[in-house]
């Protein structure tokens, strides 16, 4: 029986390319008309200089982290061991000959747990790299013996790596090309166990693939908005949505501003929205904390702020480049005062765009601060999507032009006051931090104060009807077990249920989590819930109790700082669908 | 004044929140008297504050009004500033907002160099938490905290901005109204980050640095200085006895941030989201 996906692991030290191959490998792939995705970096716990690019290609179209390894290509000094942690019995490793020499396949058999049995190939790596000319080399060679092996053609590879190289000269080209080829022939003589299967896409068609990291996804979404302001200071994982719309300022016109800290960068962010800009601040869970005063007054301005809060596991400076969901109490809770806002959590690549642009449209038409929480898992991860999965939505509230007497702040029936902007027709906008009048004027009367807690607090009834609901995996009607999940955790989901294949077990994925969908509460009443969520102690899971008046009875949780594995979700799912 | 002016006092009656005989009010003639003589549209005029009772001086000018944080008046500018380069933009605020609590964002609003006029009002004590030393208290004056006399050593506002190279830095007393008007007159027209410190009174909380204190501690500036000369300014800034009045430092022709900024955008509120074709172009870099 063919497979359905093959995963590949570069292994390689730091500043040996390895991020920089996996990526043209990947188009390359793409190409082809495979489903593919590129994950870096989650097996740098082995000692040493060893970091880790995995491709995973697949028939249909699966973004999860995966334990499995099909090809192992290694290149540092640490790759034997690394292959020796983390190999399995399909796995063949491709492993420099001086390197395997000393660990013979019968080391790497009898330590990688007993039932591992894994194929070694030794090869002349180094060998390779000096007939190319240069030993930097390797990473490309790398990349050619992976395309002979699965038998995918070697010259878009040698285009791709032409146009990536055409800066450093003709002599990096040609070496680059040769490279590529002595690779490719090393391995067609050293095929891989069985073919990869047919692409799931015809190659004439792939050209309507796209391969984009959760944060060009992040960022196309804010250009289709039409985002115009960005002020942030860099913090990752946040950082890569500030270079990304600094990258297309000129084309787009977005005004791009480093700020000296997150109270600048969101103070900033507010203003420029009060004047009318379609505004985004960026950041992780730190700098969100130093942005809580902002979002409060936002709130009270009820100017429309878009914050983009990328998580890391915390607290403090916590695992700077890992991922986590630790932060969704976070934006629940955040800011002085009782306020409405609007938390949405998107999962995919298509919900990062859609989610983007939502928040834009939200924030704009209800006036209240809009946080999209995404995690460096998300942010990081590259994979396909077809052209046509990415949607725009084109309706944004309107600036009104006002006229002499408006009232930025005037009473209507669902709390929500027409927006004016300064400059904008002949009346006087003014916003106040203090609590104010219909005007915008500070008062200290106390039912002023009340209409206007009122008047803010009045569209949350309207927020809530217009909560995204869930995306449904199987069939949450007649299943007697409902997993949930949000954010980042939703192709994870996909799959585990799918590897189940259990009718009596559906998913739900929310790419809102405040408000949560009420109409969703039905669903969940009698039913064995789980909640999946990468923190320790299951923050989700406490507001579907506490919203939906459910209990959550099992909560699969990680707070490793790595993003869950498709097989140890497999697992714990299946020990409570047998309790 | 003629009639048809605008005198930018608020319509129907104010109920003000300042303490009589408070410096804020001879700050606040003096400012809309410059705004009614450079005839300013009050409806592209855009007053951002922060907090403090000198924050409130937006609450009483018939004008736009962003009234922001403790501390953030500056930020909350500059993003007004970049999305709407055509308005006009005054940031009135306080010396505890200003140089205290939002000290990070003074620097740095300097270095970026945005067209805004910051006009402080510089109390020397925290008046609206009742009488606590401010960034700028002299050395030694006893306060309800500082119960032994301030020891810190007093922000130099002038000072820090000419190091940062601010283009336009000066200082006025909030009594010599005429001279306070003419200041500010020239720091509007100025196109580019225009510091105004102001030396105030509080009748209430500071009974060191009273009027009477600052017609003693000041002096003009010297005729023959040359504003365009930095270190000359610098050594103004800094020198010991009387405080010198009026421009320090003034350097024309320097970009502003929003030039440099901005890609020729129309006010932000203006612009639209990016048609279909020029959004598909973007989409082609990722096949």
């Amino acid at each position: 029986m063919l497979q359905d996906e093959l995963s590949v692991v570069f292994e390689g030290a730091a500043g040996e390319g390895l991020r920089a191959i996996a990526d043209i490998l990947a188009t390359v792939i793409k190409d082809c008309g495979y489903h593919i995705s590129v994950s870096h970096e989650y097996m740098s716990r082995v000692r040493g200089g060893s970091n880790t690019a995995q491709l995973r290609i697949t028939k249909h179209p699966r973004t999860a982290y995966t334990r499995r390894i099909d090809i192992f290509l290694g290149l540092s000094p640490h790759a034997a061991s690394c292959l020796r942690e983390r190999g399995e019995s399909r796995t063949v490793g491709v492993i420099e000959v001086s390197t395997a020499e000393v660990q013979s396949t019968a080391e790497v058999q009898s330590t990688a747990g007993g039932s591992a049995t894994g194929t070694l190939v030794a090869t002349p790596f180094k060998a390779m790299a000096k007939e190319a000319g240069n030993s930097r080399y390797l990473n490309t060679i790398a990349g050619g013996i992976l395309l002979g092996m699965i038998d995918l053609p070697l010259k878009p590879y040698i285009e791709r790596l032409q146009t990536a190289f055409a800066q450093k000269g003709e002599r990096v080209m040609t070496g680059n090309a040769r490279a590529a080829s002595l690779g490719y022939d090393w391995g067609k003589a050293h095929p891989a166990p069985e073919p990869l299967f047919p692409p799931p896409i015809d190659p004439e068609l792939a050209g309507e693939l796209l391969l984009l990291s959760g944060t060009a996804a992040c960022g196309i979404g804010a250009v289709a908005a039409g985002c115009n302001f960005i002020s942030s200071y860099p913090m990752s994982p946040g950082t890569g949505l500030l270079t990304f719309l600094a990258a297309k300022a000129e084309s787009f016109g977005i005004v791009v501003d480093q700020a000296e800290d997150e109270i600048a960068a969101i103070n900033a962010g507010i203003g420029a929205a009060y004047a009318g800009a379609r505004a985004i601040v960026s950041t992780s869970g730190g700098g969100f904390d130093l942005m809580q005063e902002g979002l409060s007054l936002a709130a009270m301005t009820e100017t429309p702020i878009v914050i983009h809060l990328g998580q890391r596991p915390g607290p403090a400076t916590g695992l700077p480049t890992r991922t986590e969901q630790g932060d969704l109490s976070l934006a629940l809770y955040a800011g002085h005062g009782e306020f409405p806002r609007i938390i949405l959590t998107p999962g995919s690549l298509a919900e990062l765009v859609m989610a983007m642009q939502h928040a834009f449209s939200a924030a704009g038409c209800y006036q209240v601060p809009v946080i999209i929480l995404t995690d460096q898992h998300l942010l990081d991860l590259s994979t396909t999507i077809h052209r046509s999965e990415i949607h725009r939505i084109g309706h944004y509230a309107s600036i009104v032009e006002t006229g002499c007497g408006y009232r930025r702040y005037a009473f209507t029936p669902n709390g929500i006051s027409p927006r004016g902007v300064p400059g904008y027709g002949e009346g006087i906008v003014r916003v106040d931090s203090d609590e104010h009048d219909e005007w915008g004027l500070i008062t200290e009367s106390f039912s002023m104060r009340r209409l206007m807690v009122e008047k803010r607090l009045k569209r949350r009834t309207a927020l809530a009807l217009a909560a995204l609901p869930p995306s449904r995996f199987g069939n949450p009607e007649d299943a007697s077990l409902i997993v949930l999940a949000w954010g980042s955790t939703r192709s994870l989901l996909d799959e585990v249920l799918q590897r189940r294949s259990n009718p009596d077990i559906a998913g739900l994925h929310f790419s809102q989590a405040f408000p949560l969908s009420a109409a969703t509460f039905r669903l969940l009443s009698g039913k064995r819930l789980v909640v999946i969520e990468n923190n320790a102690t299951g923050q989700f899971a406490d507001l579907v109790e506490r919203e939906a008046g459910v209990r959550v009875s099992h909560r699969i949780l990680k707070a490793t700082g790595e993003p869950f594995a498709v097989e140890e979700v497999d697992g714990a799912l299946e020990e409570i669908a047998n309790a | 004044m003629h009639d048809s002016l605008d005198s930018f006092d608020m319509p129907g009656t104010t109920d003000m929140a300042w303490c009589p005989g408070c410096g804020n009010y001879k700050l606040l003639d003096s400012l809309k008297r410059a705004l009614t003589l450079l005839e300013i549209d009050r409806t592209r005029l855009v007053m951002v504050s922060g907090i403090g009772q000198a924050a409130k001086a937006p609450q009483y000018i018939n004008a736009n009004m962003f009234n922001g944080l403790h501390g953030r008046a500056l930020p909350a500018a500059l993003g007004i500033r970049l999305a709407n380069p055509e308005l006009t933009l005054i940031v009135e605020s306080g010396d505890g907002d200003m140089y205290g609590e939002g000290g990070n964002h003074f620097l740095h609003a300097i270095r970026r160099n945005p067209d805004i006029t910051v006009i402080v009002h510089n109390n020397m004590v925290y008046g609206l938490t009742k009488g606590q030393a401010s960034p700028t208290s002299c050395r030694a004056m006893t306060t309800p905290v500082q119960v032994k006399g301030v020891v810190s050593e007093p922000f130099n506002p002038a000072a820090v901005a000419i190091a940062l190279n601010a283009p336009f830095v000066a200082r006025a007393y909030a009594g010599n109204e005429e001279e306070t008007t003419s200041i500010i007159m020239e720091a509007i027209r100025f196109k580019g980050t225009a510091i105004v410190d102001v030396l105030q009174p509080c009748v209430v909380f500071n009974a060191l640095n009273t009027y009477t204190w600052f017609s003693e501690h000041t002096i003009s500036v010297p005729e023959d200085h040359d504003p365009d000369d930095r270190t000359a300014a610098f050594a103004l800034a800094v020198q010991d006895g009387p405080m010198p009045l009026g421009v320090l430092y003034r350097k024309e022709g320097r970009e502003t941030y929003e030039e440099m900024v901005c890609c020729g955008q129309t006010p932000l509120h203006l612009c639209k989201a990016p048609d279909e074709v020029e959004f598909q172009n973007m989409l082609d870099r990722y096949r």
